[in-house]
């Protein structure tokens, strides 16, 4: 069935009436605001607008890991997984145990007493990394299993619907006491922070050494969160475009009964596409933990009611918007906490949700929605 | 006998759209059923694809029943089909979607014969092998369509309406080509509006009309049948 493509005749008056216009105008007038505000505040003080870029950098990779899970689960059944918070918050837990309680991160030199301290290092913390997206992915299939597949024929309200409650499950599971218990908990970082400041040059600082005035910060967390995360966006990027099932994720989020007749198992590529969604935001929660060093059972709600907000912002469906969206979304909110207050951070990202969603509802990258024969 | 359809019934809800149609392909032959909008050709092709399930009747398939079987196995047995509206997966390339094609097939050389074999059918794709689905003309989708179908290497042929909305000149070479993958040894089940064209390469035809068979018989005799002349033939 094709739509036709030619709206009726749309009154001035009409045209205000829907919002567009006056959403339009809004964002014009608050970019605006807000371009000017930055560069004033950008060259009075350098040094802390550049400290703030570099702090927004390292959230919006932890969002991009988060949002692309949303963004694939959405493009291949429509449904807002509003429990990908919480895989989250796990993923930062499995970590956190699998540090603290079974000294996973330094597995290669309790096995091999000789080796490296820095390759033990690596590959521990590699391993911690992975034991957590394999949790996270394993529980997302569990999920999708028992939750959301009874449900697909099902009106889409009602999965959503479904995904609050499961939201709800694991934050209260996770809150019992013989689980995470509801106490924050100090996380261990599987490695030693070491910073860095740039003033005329990369200077190392010493631990208990105040950086000099003017001076632009950065840590090695920085730098592997940085790391790890392009190596995973590379990763995801090769699945869903060189492998045989990406190419079927890609198929099926786009016509599942014709991905069928090809004889592709429909149920099996959205298990993969769950449990891959999963695994990047059990990676971002060990990183988010290792950056905030801090878990508790709510954790997730905040950090992944923001990555969707990124996910919406950038395209929900599109992976390259998902990454884009979040990196704007990580400056957005660091800039706002730096230049208008801290407690605003948070209103600003549902600020930018509502402008979006105002003036173009597709996000960056989103195409509109096609219609279904 | 290749495929058996025995007595189906087949419901959307309570709308009964198949009421208890029999039918059969044997190896070898291109068998067409005919029939007006909402007869129940696509509704049969899609039970035979295990996309649907007839609440009364059986479907078999090379001696096995295959009435329950899911679709994505059905393929595996060797039935593919080309589905109406053609359904080029649009965001993928000519390439990925002929990929899509093969997707039960492992052997990687296998695959490459496949992808060289459609090129040789329809050489338009080659040219095209880089560019999205999406992009492609109404034809050009049309061989894609069938061309994907062709590279999960089946026993039989599923096609429905391949001439939808194509230019007579174009029907015309698709029809060939049916014909040519025919004589290289597939089956074919044409589900057709077009009855002409359609009676013009079956070997035998079947007459749908509101989810029943009303006729069927060789082509040759159907193309003479009055009756069939009257109401798909334009009369003439
Ligand atoms: N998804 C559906 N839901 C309900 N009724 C359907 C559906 N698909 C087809 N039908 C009905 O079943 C009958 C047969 O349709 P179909 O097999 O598509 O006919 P044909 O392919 O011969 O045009 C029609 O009456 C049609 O309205
Ligand atoms: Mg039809």
């Amino acid at each position: 069935m094709e739509k036709s493509t030619t709206a009726p005749p749309v009154s001035f008056f009409q045209r205000i009436i829907r919002g567009r216009w006056i959403g339009k105008f809004m964002l014009a007038a608050i970019s605006i605001l807000v371009t000017v505000g930055i560069a004033f505040k950008a060259s009075q003080s350098p040094a802390l607008f550049f400290q703030q870029l570099i702090n927004g950098l390292q959230l919006g990779f932890v969002y991009a890991l988060i949002a692309l899970g949303y963004t694939m689960v959405y493009g291949i059944v429509r449904l807002i997984n509003f429990a990908h918070g919480d895989v989250f918050m796990v993923g930062a837990f499995v970590s956190y145990f699998a540090i603290a309680n079974f000294q996973l991160h330094a597995w290669p030199s309790a096995v091999i007493p000789e080796i490296n301290p820095v390759i033990s290092l690596v590959i521990g913390t590699i391993s911690v990394i992975f034991l957590a997206m394999a949790t996270c992915g394993f529980l997302a299939v569990t999920i999708e299993r028992v939750a959301y597949k009874p449900l697909r024929d099902a009106p889409r309200i009602s999965a959503l619907i479904t995904a609050i409650g499961v939201s709800f499950f694991l934050e209260y599971f996770g809150a019992l006491p013989f689980v995470f218990t509801s106490n924050f908990i100090t996380y261990k970082r599987p490695f030693e922070v070491t910073t860095w400041y740039i003033q005329n040059g990369i200077h190392h600082l010493e631990a208990g050494v105040e950086a000099p005035t003017g001076s632009v910060l950065f840590s090695n967390i920085l730098i592997i969160i940085i790391i790890i995360s392009l190596l995973l966006l590379a990763s995801l990027q090769f699945i869903v475009r060189r492998t045989k099932v990406g190419k079927a994720m890609r198929a099926v989020s786009y016509d599942k009964p014709t991905a069928r007749l090809m004889g592709i198992n429909v149920d099996g590529i959205i298990s993969v596409t769950f449990a891959i969604g999963a695994a990047l935001a059990g990676a971002a929660g060990v990183l988010y933990a290792t950056a905030y060093p801090q878990v508790v059972f709510w954790m997730g709600i905040t950090p992944g009611l923001k990555a969707f907000v990124a996910a919406v912002l950038g395209g929900i469906g599109s992976i390259p918007g998902a990454l884009v969206g979040s990196l704007i979304m990580g400056q957005a909110e660091v800039l706002s906490a730096g230049y208008i207050s801290t407690p605003m951070r948070d209103a600003i990202a549902f600020t930018i949700l509502i402008l979006v969603l105002l003036v173009r509802p597709t996000g960056i990258f989103g195409e509109p929605e096609r219609e279904k024969a | 006998m290749l495929l058996e359809v025995k007595d189906i019934h087949v419901y959307y809800g309570a709308i009964h759209a198949l009421q208890g149609i029999s039918f059969q392909v044997n190896e070898g032959e291109i068998v067409t059923l005919i029939g007006a909008n909402g007869a129940g050709k696509s509704t049969s092709l899609n039970t035979i694809s295990g996309i649907l399930h007839p609440r009364t009747g059986g479907v078999s398939f090379r001696g096995h029943d295959i009435t329950l079987t899911p679709a994505e196995e059905i393929v595996r047995l060797g039935i593919c089909q080309s589905p109406e509206g053609r359904k080029i997966f649009a965001p993928l390339t000519v390439m990925e979607n002929l990929e899509m094609g093969a997707y039960t097939r492992k052997d990687r050389g296998e695959i490459s014969r496949g992808i060289e074999r459609v090129f040789k059918s329809f050489p338009r794709l080659k040219e095209r092998q880089n560019q999205l689905g999406g992009t492609l003309s109404g034809g050009e989708q049309q061989m894609l369509a069938m061309g994907r179908a062709l590279m999960s290497q089946p026993t039989l042929l599923l096609l429905d309406e391949p001439s939808m909305g194509l230019s007579p000149i174009l029907v015309e070479e698709i029809f060939n080509i049916i014909q040519e993958i025919n004589s290289e040894g597939t089956s074919i089940l044409l589900v057709e509006q077009n009855a002409q064209m359609a009676l013009s390469v079956a070997h035998r035809g079947y007459v749908l009309e509101t989810g029943q068979i009303v006729l069927e018989g060789a082509s040759n005799a159907l193309l003479d049948n009055p009756q069939v002349h009257e109401a798909y033939l334009g009369g003439h």
